[in-house]
């Protein structure tokens, strides 16, 4: 479950405010986050992964107080219980697939052991990049990559998934396939997935759709 | 662990990019010490074989000339003495002269023609076959034979000098009788002969069995430069070789002079200090130790050079992977936003760094071991090829 209350962030240099009163995410709940560019959802996402701290305010993820965490626990919090999905998809070109799934667990401290990399080739099979592991992204679809973004965000059971346009590179058999897979995925494991998104051929998909709008970023020249 | 292998992953796919940072950083490494070596290598040849001859006789002009012509066989060409000279040490009773003549090649190789006394003056010894003995017989060194691949019982022949002159150098047949043990100095790289041996290469003594062939039978003989033919001199024709003239005017390029001691050294060298005389008489050592602090002045220039080509290229292959950190921007963000802290980056970063470090590293061991083992060979053919 994520909680935000009293939400309030300014960037350093002043250029705009953000603003949330109160939003409350439940646990396996799809949520869309729509709205014009520029009005905070990314900044949004970052306050609620503890990558940048806000002004005033809570936010708990699972009964944790994330601005209150310091920056190892911060770092650890993103690890265990966020799964980031861009929308570039962010995958390193020098590592196969399978090691782009398993990256998390290179460079985190998470606990990588042999149960982990059977787990992470079961969820590649069900994620449809059977016999594909071993290649690198260069010579993966966009679709293909995609689906070993998600791998890697899956992997650690996160509680909440956070997509920053996560199928705003794809086309549109694409699009759809990818976010039931996504679904699919987070449900098996009750996460919650909050999802900015500019394509509202999708919103029916989500179980509610935030408007950004409604939070007004405001410039404070 | 796992920065490693994130580090090898990297490295690995950007393989282009990783060996020529590991070129250019070993060669940045090597260079400095390998130079370093060769110009030891270098002062210590140059200083070991001058100090090894006492005294050297030619004719007056450029003493490091003479000197390098007479020591180390280069290319230099100082005008030729009279064997009458050498007939003079002899009646001084002050010094043993050894003759030299090194006006000719074979193959690129310098061919002396000396005196036998010449093999005991430098300790030179024989790895297989024997000494010279006949006209027409060569004792190569141990670089000869290894570039040319031959041995006792195969032969050289003297490269011609022009090909148009009816009455100059024809091309001599030297047979091979013996491959001296390596030195590594220029007699490593040296043909040697009797002297009288290379007189006959000059034209100066001859056989009429090969020289002038005789056409179908007739009594009529070809000379003309398009019969360029091989001089050989067998048993069979031998006893036809003879030469003209007074030997004591034949050519020698210049005349070591072992003195018997301090006395007989200094007593030759005050025969020799007329600067109008056709001869002089200079002390290899005292001529390479110019030589030698003169390129140990240039050194220090070089030292300077290669400091400030250094310092330039590390800092070109550290602005590449400074630039190269720069490029991998969104993979650090991306990094972060799962859970990475800045010192898992930056040991990751660290790592490669270091794998590409400790490869130019190995790589400037090895060329500076491959330079250190080599350098006294290559420096004695440096100083063989001369200019």
């Amino acid at each position: 479950m994520v909680e935000l209350e009293d939400l309030s962030f300014t960037y350093p240099d002043g250029a705009f405010h953000l603003n949330v009163p109160a939003l409350r995410i439940e646990s396996g709940e799809r949520v869309a986050v729509v709205g014009p560019s520029g009005t905070g959802k990314t900044t949004l996402l970052n306050l609620i992964s503890g990558l940048i701290a806000p002004r005033t305010g809570r936010i708990t993820v699972d009964d944790t107080n994330v601005a209150s965490l310091g920056e190892a626990a911060r770092r650890s919090f993103r690890a265990h219980s966020i799964g980031f999905i861009f929308q570039d998809f962010a995958l390193l070109d020098y590592l196969t697939a399978r090691e782009n799934i398993l990256y998390p667990y290179r460079i985190t401290d998470l606990k990588f052991d042999r149960n982990v990399r059977v787990r992470a080739d079961e969820l590649a099979t069900t994620s449809g990049l059977s016999g594909k592991l071993d290649r690198r992204p260069g010579s993966l679809s966009q679709g293909e990559q995609q689906r070993v973004a998600i791998c890697r965000a899956l992997l650690p059971a996160p509680s909440l998934i956070l997509a920053d346009e996560a199928t705003g590179n794809l086309d549109p058999a694409n699009k759809i396939v990818i976010l039931d897979l996504l679904f699919d995925h987070a449900a098996a494991t009750n996460a919650a997935i909050l999802a900015v998104t500019h394509d509202h051929d999708l919103l029916p998909r989500f179980d509610r759709v935030i408007d950004f709008t409604a939070f007004r970023a405001e410039a404070t020249t | 662990m796992n920065s490693l292998r994130l580090a090898l992953a990297y490295l690995r796919f950007h393989w282009v990019r990783s060996i020529v940072l590991v070129l250019v950083v070993g060669m940045i490494l090597a260079v400095p010490s390998a130079t370093q070596i060769l110009l030891a290598s270098s002062e210590r040849q140059l200083t070991a074989r001058a100090e090894a001859t006492p005294l050297v006789l030619g004719r007056r002009g450029s003493a490091l000339d003479l000197t390098m012509n007479a020591i180390y066989f280069s290319d230099e060409h100082p005008e030729p003495l009279s064997m009458a000279e050498v007939d003079v040490i002899w009646d001084s009773n002050y010094a043993t002269p050894i003759p030299l003549h090194t006006r000719f090649t074979s193959d690129g190789f310098r061919i002396v023609g000396t005196s036998i006394e010449y093999f005991s003056f430098r300790d030179l010894t024989l790895l297989e076959g024997r000494s010279l003995a006949v006209l027409g017989e060569a004792v190569i060194g141990a670089a000869v034979a290894a570039d040319l691949g031959v041995g006792v019982g195969d032969g050289v022949v003297s490269s011609p000098e022009n090909l148009f002159d009816l009455d100059g150098v024809y091309p001599l047949e030297l047979k091979i009788v013996g491959v001296l043990a390596r030195t590594n100095t220029p007699d490593d790289e040296a043909i040697f002969t009797d002297i009288k041996t290379a007189w006959v290469i000059e034209g100066i003594g001859h056989g009429h069995d090969d020289v002038l062939t005789g056409a179908n039978g007739a009594e009529n003989v070809q000379a003309s430069a398009s019969l360029l033919q091989f001089n050989r001199i067998t048993p069979d024709n031998l006893d036809s070789f003879h030469f003209h003239g007074d030997p004591g005017g034949f050519p020698v390029t210049a005349i070591l002079v072992d003195p018997y001691d301090l006395r007989g050294a200094t007593i030759l060298r005050g025969r020799y200090l007329d600067p109008d005389g056709r001869a002089q008489m200079v002390v290899p050592a005292t001529v390479v130790r110019g030589l030698v602090d003169r390129i140990f002045r240039i050194k220090t220039l070089l030292d300077t050079v290669t400091l400030v080509i250094g310092v330039a290229a590390l800092a070109a292959v550290a602005l590449a992977i400074f630039l190269s950190y720069r490029l991998r921007g969104p993979e650090v963000k991306t990094a972060i936003k799962i859970g990475a802290g800045r010192g898992t980056i930056a040991q990751l970063l660290a790592v490669e760094t270091a794998i590409l470090l400790t490869g130019s590293i190995a790589l400037a061991a090895i060329l500076t071991f491959l330079v250190s083992r080599n350098a006294d060979g290559w420096v004695a053919w440096l100083l063989a090829t001369g200019t």
